[in-house]
């Protein structure tokens, strides 16, 4: 009679014609009455939780849209700041966006060659869009990465085709973040799948060679590498040749990036069952139609999740470029509210330049999630 | 054993052609370990062999050991006329010629049925993918499940994958087949199709050596039994003699264990 114990419901008689439908107990309000209203203590904390979130999302509302600031009288080109000043605390002062977005987004690229960094943008992001579709996953990729970048290369430096030469040292905000990633994530990632292999390799030297390129760079500072690559660097070039910083911070966030991301595709490698090894090279496969057609597409699904995660915080190191001096988003909006007149409206700044990471970020967490499931529809049943 | 004596399928084992194995003084150790000690055996193309011994006789690497799954330390391993060695080349001839099926089937679970079997074909036969397909659908059918060509392994029972990763070695045309323990992974209900399938790629006049202990089959397809104790091999010959009549107190051992089990 352990069905009456357990439940206080007696189990119907055999034969029974019908019963009434048990009470519902799944749903929203099920739920909401289960998890936050089951008793009077968790009742308590509910009402506390929900009247602060109500509050501070009003506040926020309030200080964001409200009794913001959009825009300020400009005499003799001095922005007058005294309405901000007067609202600070209570609202917003997005003038000094509305102002300096400009500057925020293209540095001090030239102000009437704007146009050339703002097609960048929009060519990296179309790029990425591309990139992103699976029915574009085939050898057309290659001449589409090619090209294109080539292109941006074309627009920022100019020189030819009519456009005015602007000098690397000129460039600066979004177009560097996403050179910086783009170029850094192409280069790093195919790189990090060879030195993974190479970690497994049977020959002592090339797997030496990986171990301690894996181990030398992730035991060094991000920061550190990129002082070695702007400062010391140099210091070993022959007399009177150059090469250019911001290719030299390139460099190094690319070893950098690499050493890690090695790591993860080496994590997805030892996470395939040894019959997949064994299944290839009975058929008869070589090496790398081994590797090409029946490892790496394994591998790399498996490890999706912490290769994007590497990803986005990549994108987000690469703001590292500031302490060298080179002008990224960040520094570009550092940079702005140095002017005496816009001083002490960081925050406004660095909540924009915050949001424009996050959309980065949030996109790219967002696809892996999406590639993820379809990739792995082969395990679903 | 419980079951049905089924007709025996006729031998195919040609004695005038050279040898498909041959294995002389083979010695292989893991660590300390003497896993094959001294192995000599001759298999005679279209020779049906059946290795049998209880677990860690070293039957199964023995087997892996003639496509070099696993590396022998000394004495001599021709396969096809082809010494191993650790010359490439070699090695791509002997694996272009020796197929494999595994214990746990080991398809690609990233492929359909059909590009687990076509993969090989294409890449190291260099097959035109359409005849590649066509190849793979003629062998899918022949295992008896070419309705399953566009779906994953995952969505296949045991029995099914089995039969898959059979075709899949077959489409390569291989000259031997290698079976090392084909249906110990599986549900019993699924083990008659895989032996099914076995017998109908016996009565073809394949050169096979299966590691198994499903003595029917033995009973059934094999021109002769080894049987493998402690890295040796201990006993060897026709399957009636081998089973009615053991020599040795180690298969009389094995063989009432094996009959216990059943």
């Amino acid at each position: 009679m352990s069905d009456i114990a357990a439940g206080g419901v007696p189990a119907p008689a055999p034969g029974a014609a019908s019963r009434r439908a048990p009470i519902i107990t799944t749903g929203p309000v099920a739920w909401v009455r289960a998890n936050l209203f089951n008793n009077w203590l968790s009742t308590a904390v509910t009402l506390l939780l929900a009247y602060l979130i109500v509050r501070w999302t009003l506040g926020f509302i309030d200080w964001a849209f409200v009794n913001a600031v959009w825009s300020v009288p400009i005499v003799n080109g001095q922005a007058q700041t005294a309405a901000c000043r007067e609202i600070k605390g209570v609202g917003a002062c997005w003038a000094v966006v509305t102002e300096k977005h400009r500057f925020i987004l293209f540095g001090t690229y030239p102000f009437d060659e704007h146009w050339r960094p703002a097609l960048v943008c929009l060519l990296f992001v179309a790029l990425y869009v591309v990139s992103a579709m699976r029915r574009f996953w085939s050898w057309v990729l290659v001449p589409i990465w090619i090209g294109t970048l080539t292109l941006i290369g074309v627009l920022m430096w100019g020189g030819i085709l009519g456009l005015t030469y602007v000098p690397q040292e000129r460039w600066g905000g979004l177009p560097i973040t996403l050179i910086l990633a783009t170029f850094g994530l192409a280069f790093a990632f195919p790189l990090a799948v060879l030195v993974a292999l190479g970690r497994r390799s049977r020959l002592p030297a090339i797997k030496m060679l990986c171990i301690l390129y894996v181990e030398l760079i992730r035991g060094v500072p991000l920061i550190s590498l990129l002082f070695m690559a702007s400062v010391m660097f140099p210091l070993f070039l022959p007399e009177g040749m150059n090469i250019d910083k911001l290719l030299r911070a390139q460099v190094a966030m690319i070893l950098f990036a690499a050493a890690y991301l090695a790591e993860v595709v080496r994590g997805g490698l030892q996470a395939l069952p040894k019959g997949q090894y064994e299944a290839a090279d009975a058929l008869g496969l070589s090496y790398w139609q081994k590797t090409g057609f029946i490892i790496l597409p394994q591998a790399l699904r498996l490890v999706i999740p912490p290769l994007v995660n590497t990803f986005i915080g990549f994108f987000k190191d690469t703001s590292l470029v500031l302490i060298i001096g080179i002008f990224d988003l960040l520094t570009a909006g550092k940079t702005a509210i140095v002017e005496p007149a816009w001083q002490g409206f960081g925050v406004e700044v660095y909540v924009t330049i915050g949001v424009i990471y996050l959309v980065f970020c949030f996109a790219m967490s967002k696809y892996s999630q999406d590639l993820e499931r379809d990739l792995n529809a082969h395990r679903r049943r | 054993m419980g079951e049905t004596m089924e007709a025996p399928v006729a031998s195919a084992m040609r004695t005038d052609a050279p040898p498909a194995i041959r294995l002389e003084g083979v010695n292989k150790w893991f660590g300390a370990l003497h896993v094959l000690r001294d192995i000599n055996m001759t298999v005679a193309t279209g020779e049906r062999v059946v290795v049998c011994g209880p677990s860690g006789s070293g039957k199964s690497t023995m087997i892996r050991c003639i496509n070099r799954l696993e590396q022998h330390q000394e004495g001599r391993i021709v396969v096809d006329n082809i010494e191993l060695s650790d010359d490439l080349r070699s090695l791509d001839a002997i694996r272009r010629e020796v197929g494999m099926v595994f214990q746990s089937f080991n398809l690609f679970p990233h492929l359909t049925v059909l590009e687990n079997c076509t993969l090989a074909p294409i890449w190291v036969r260099r097959m035109p993918k359409k005849e590649a397909e066509a190849l793979a659908m003629e062998y899918l059918e022949r295992v008896r499940i070419p309705e399953q060509a566009a779906k994953y392994p995952g969505q296949l029972s045991g029995g099914q994958q089995q039969r898959v990763a059979i075709a899949r070695a077959l489409c390569m045309k291989p000259k031997i087949m290698l079976f090392d323990e084909p249906t110990s992974a599986l549900d019993p209900e699924m083990i008659k199709e895989v032996l099914d399938t076995m017998v109908m790629l016996a009565g073809t006049g394949m050169t096979m050596i299966c590691v198994t202990h499903e003595m029917g089959f033995a009973r059934q397809v094999a021109d002769r039994v080894v049987f493998m104790d402690r890295g040796e091999i201990v006993e060897s010959g026709e399957p009636e003699a081998i089973f009615s009549n053991p020599q040795t107190d180690r298969l009389k051992l094995f063989l009432s264990q094996i009959l216990r089990g059943h």
